[in-house]
């Protein structure tokens, strides 16, 4: 199937023609490709047929994994299948992969490990699907049922463990409905608002003989919303926008997922509206328009975090107001009514009270809003004010001469170096925000990171998932960059193995600081510079490192090394390193301090 | 995305430091920037529950006790999905019960917190995402609540202990030469009253069930459920 599914499965999904019920109709309706094409699955004999069965009828091209005892009958019936297995070198790197995969492919990302250690590895990576709303089914190998609660050998409570960190779980009872369990939690995963789920799936389960094929997948009954938001409401929020003095669009991850960019921006410019984004909406808007604000928060723009504060109307879209957007809730956005379109009915008021809330699918509340809007608000002045807040706090840095590299320039080296298209993939840290400062992204699903869970470790395995979702989709030509930090790097470094054995071309840009530098920069704001374990002065050579593994390494110190490097790295077509030693003392600015006001961002270190 | 940006850039072709840093300093340098003290700011503020604060009439949310009924599939987990969301989450709970109902494979859990209103409304919300969660509700004001408590009193004057049983209706489930047990029913604070009455005895073990409720009359006790109508019909006699 990966030579022969190069396009996007948009493309052949059609409406169903024989739903099996109404709800798989009104599935199909919310814009979903829902895999409802009653294709039956392929017959099966063993319960592990039935869930790789399952897997290929509900659409799954590709899964990411380690083996392992418990998991093994999964993995031979795998050997017969058209899904791609990636093996990882980590349970962790596989869920990250899986994640960024769903990401880059607007499809479940698919996991597997096994029992014990091996789900417990998965966690990680499920916990930050799970922060990040993002679609991704996670099997796991599990002790034979008779075991179960004996403290078998490789035994944990993978269920158990992961409840909190999933949409949903389930524990695969019998070969019969163990596919069906499969296909089920894989558009669960998908439904309404997007996140992970997990089936667990005991070895005697799988093992077992079955020859009952599998059904079509579907979503449990009332999982999947209705996508239009209630027609008076959505009268009522436009009323209140045509009102406006000074509306601001929030464009959140809730945009990207619900492949809403396009009415997002119709929305925007049709009123002439100014758009913030949080860090997961990053693309949702392109950041070179003239109505574009970039990014608020803790390290957003200076601009963003002044529109939000001033607003009288906060048009907020797929966002569930996490504390590192709001800063201090009481001063977030103090005179704005707030209309708040989500898919979840919970993040209504849950952080941010809603004025006008908009309960549906982004794209068709946005379409729902364009249209009934009458006349676009009177946002002269606004504008213009915005767009002085534009020139007076720039996102900028110094580059003295006789300071170190800036870790800044390297990431508009590769911005200006690569197409509008590329993949950017990071850690958690500095460089994340760096990363997300100075790369001005045009496109959904060209930004890739770890936000709610904040995850070091992220960048690499997400770069694998990324770069083999844009293979799969026949986007071979995209450039796939990762920014890393040092720390980062560090923590799942081993998936370049991966990348060098299935020859992904990937560059990753480690902005090595020998610090985990975040920590270093609140140490230095807040814990009187002490610097208790943040010194990562043993750090490897990571340009030799890459070399080991088989990868392209380079070390880069000065400017006039960096646009030579970044030219050879992305030109390598294989995975490439660069060890950029940057200045160690640079700190992320602006910054909004833990619990402060957006509008009293610092601009220097001594106003924190 | 090269001249993307309104920006002069560093020149990244080869270019060297001191170039870099005559193209940076075309923005204005983050220190020339307003500090935050120079910036405006609005006076408006929100309160804990992300409520703009209106400065005339200031709302401020009291907590309150509130019953909740959730109709669930009765599957393996249910219940420590439920528990598990109250307690990640921190809502307060007072008690939590669950049982059977009408219908093969449902079960009722009947949760009473003390909450907020805004807080309430999360607690439902929360639950209702919870996939084996079918319908969930606050039961209004007027539903009849109840709860069962047994309490084990020291036996020194078997005639009082009788005495006050009979005062709120309760049974003697066991009596001893040491302690004797009385089984009583009855809402919250009846439950409540009667302990307090008991207490000159010397309680010498209590066990409570928490309240289970169910709204009066036609109206379903959760959101759109169907009395006795989902599964096998339930005779209704009252």
């Amino acid at each position: 199937m990966s030579d022969t599914a190069a396009q996007p499965r948009e493309d052949d999904a059609e409406e169903p023609e024989d739903a099996a019920d109404a709800d798989e109709s009104a599935a199909a309706d919310t814009g979903d490709p829902a895999e409802t094409d009653g294709s039956a699955a392929r017959p099966v004999s063993t319960g592990a047929e039935s869930v790789v069965a399952a897997l290929e009828a509900a659409g799954a091209e590709t899964a990411f994994g380690v083996q392992g005892g418990a998991i093994m009958p999964v993995y031979d019936a795998l050997y017969d299948s058209s899904i791609r297995h990636v093996t990882m070198a980590h349970e962790q790197g596989a869920a990250h992969a899986a994640d960024a995969y769903g990401v880059v492919a607007g499809e479940p990302g698919l996991c597997l490990a096994t029992s014990g250690p091996g789900a417990t590895n998965l966690v990680t990576g499920i916990a930050d699907a799970d922060m990040d709303s993002d679609a991704m089914l996670a099997l796991t190998g599990q002790v034979p049922t008779e075991f179960v609660g004996n403290d078998a050998f490789q035994e944990t409570d993978t269920v158990g463990i992961t409840r909190p960190i999933t949409k949903h779980n389930y524990f695969a009872h019998g070969a019969d409905t163990i596919g069906d369990t499969v296909g089920e939690a894989f558009e669960l995963s998908r439904a309404g608002r997007p996140g992970p789920t997990l089936v667990d799936l005991p070895k005697d389960v799988t093992q077992a003989e079955t020859d009952e094929t599998p059904g079509p997948a579907a979503p449990p009954a009332g999982t999947d919303p209705d996508p239009n938001a209630d027609a008076d409401a959505v009268e009522e929020a436009a009323r209140a926008i045509e009102a406006a003095e000074r509306p601001v669009c929030l464009f959140g991850g809730g945009v990207i997922k619900a492949d809403a960019s396009d009415a997002a921006r119709t929305f925007a410019r049709t009123y002439g509206i100014p758009v913030t984004t949080t860090m997961p909406g990053i693309g949702s808007f392109p950041e070179d328009d003239e109505l574009c604000l970039s990014w608020a928060g803790m390290h957003g723009t200076g601009y963003a975090n002044m529109a939000i504060t001033h607003t009288d109307c906060l048009i907020a879209v797929g966002t569930r107001f996490d504390d590192r957007l709001t800063g201090g809730i009481d001063t977030f956005a103090p005179e704005a009514e707030v209309v708040h379109i989500d898919i979840d009915p919970a993040e209504i008021s849950k952080n941010v009270y809603a004025d006008y809330p908009l309960i549906g699918d982004a794209e068709r509340v946005l379409d729902q809003l364009t249209a009934a809007v009458r006349e676009a608000p009177d946002a002269e002045a606004w504008r213009e004010r915005c767009a002085e807040w534009k020139e007076t706090y720039p996102l900028t840095y110094a580059t003295p001469d006789d300071e170190p590299l800036k870790p800044q320039f390297v990431v508009e080296a590769f911005d200006e170096a690569t197409d509008d298209d590329t993949i950017v993939t990071t850690g958690v840290g500095q460089h994340q925000m760096w990363a997300s400062q100075f790369w001005t992204y045009t496109e959904p699903r060209t930004w890739v990171s770890s936000h709610g869970l904040g995850t070091m470790g992220y960048g690499v395995p997400a770069a694998v998932g990324a770069r083999v979702a844009a293979d799969t989709m026949g986007e071979q030509d995209r450039e796939v960059v990762c920014f890393d930090g040092d720390g980062s790097f560090l923590m799942t470094m081993q998936e370049l193995s991966v990348a060098v054995r299935e020859d992904l071309d990937i560059t990753i840009a480690v902005l090595n600081n020998e610090y985990i530098g975040m920590v270093r920069q609140w140490q230095d704001a807040f814990y009187e510079g002490r610097h208790m374990a943040s010194d990562y002065t043993w750090m490897p050579e990571f340009d030799k490192l890459a070399e080991a593994f088989g990868a392209l390494g380079l070390r880069v110190d000065d400017y006039d090394e960096v646009a030579p490097a970044v030219e050879e790295a992305l030109d390598y077509d294989g995975p490439a390193v660069i060890d950029f030693h940057v200045d160690p003392e640079e700190n992320v600015l602006p910054m909004v301090p833990s619990g402060g006001a957006n509008g009293k961002f610092a601009t220097a270190e001594d106003q924190l | 995305m090269s001249g993307d940006s309104p920006d002069s850039r560093p020149a990244t072709d080869g270019g060297s430091a001191s170039d870099a840093g005559s193209g940076a300093d075309a923005r204005p340098a983050a220190a020339d920037q307003p500090a935050p003290e120079e910036r405006d700011h609005p006076a408006g503020r929100r309160n804990l529950e992300g409520i703009r604060i209106d400065p005339v009439v200031e709302a401020e949310h009291q907590s309150r006790r509130a019953v909740i009924s959730a109709l669930v599939e009765d599957e393996p987990g249910v219940l420590a999905r439920v528990s598990g969301l109250v307690s990640r989450r921190q809502f307060n709970i007072e008690s939590l019960t669950v049982g059977p109902t009408t219908v093969e494979g449902h079960s009722r859990i009947t949760m009473v917190v003390e909450e907020t209103d805004p807080g309430i409304d999360q607690i439902e919300k929360q639950m209702a995402k919870l996939k084996p969660v079918i319908s969930v509700g606050e039961v209004s004001g007027d539903a009849v609540t109840s709860e069962l408590v047994l309490l084990k009193v020291e036996a020194d004057d078997p005639a009082a202990v009788h005495a006050v049983s009979e005062m709120y209706d309760g049974r003697t489930v066991d009596a001893g030469p040491e302690t004797i047990t009385v089984e009583l029913t009855g809402d919250n604070a009846s439950i409540d009253n009667a302990i307090g009455a008991f207490e000159r005895f010397g309680i010498v073990e209590i066990a409570r069930t928490g309240p289970t409720a169910l709204a009066r009359g036609n109206t379903p006790t959760a959101p759109g459920e169907k009395p006795g109508t989902a599964g096998e019909p339930t005779t209704h006699d009252d």
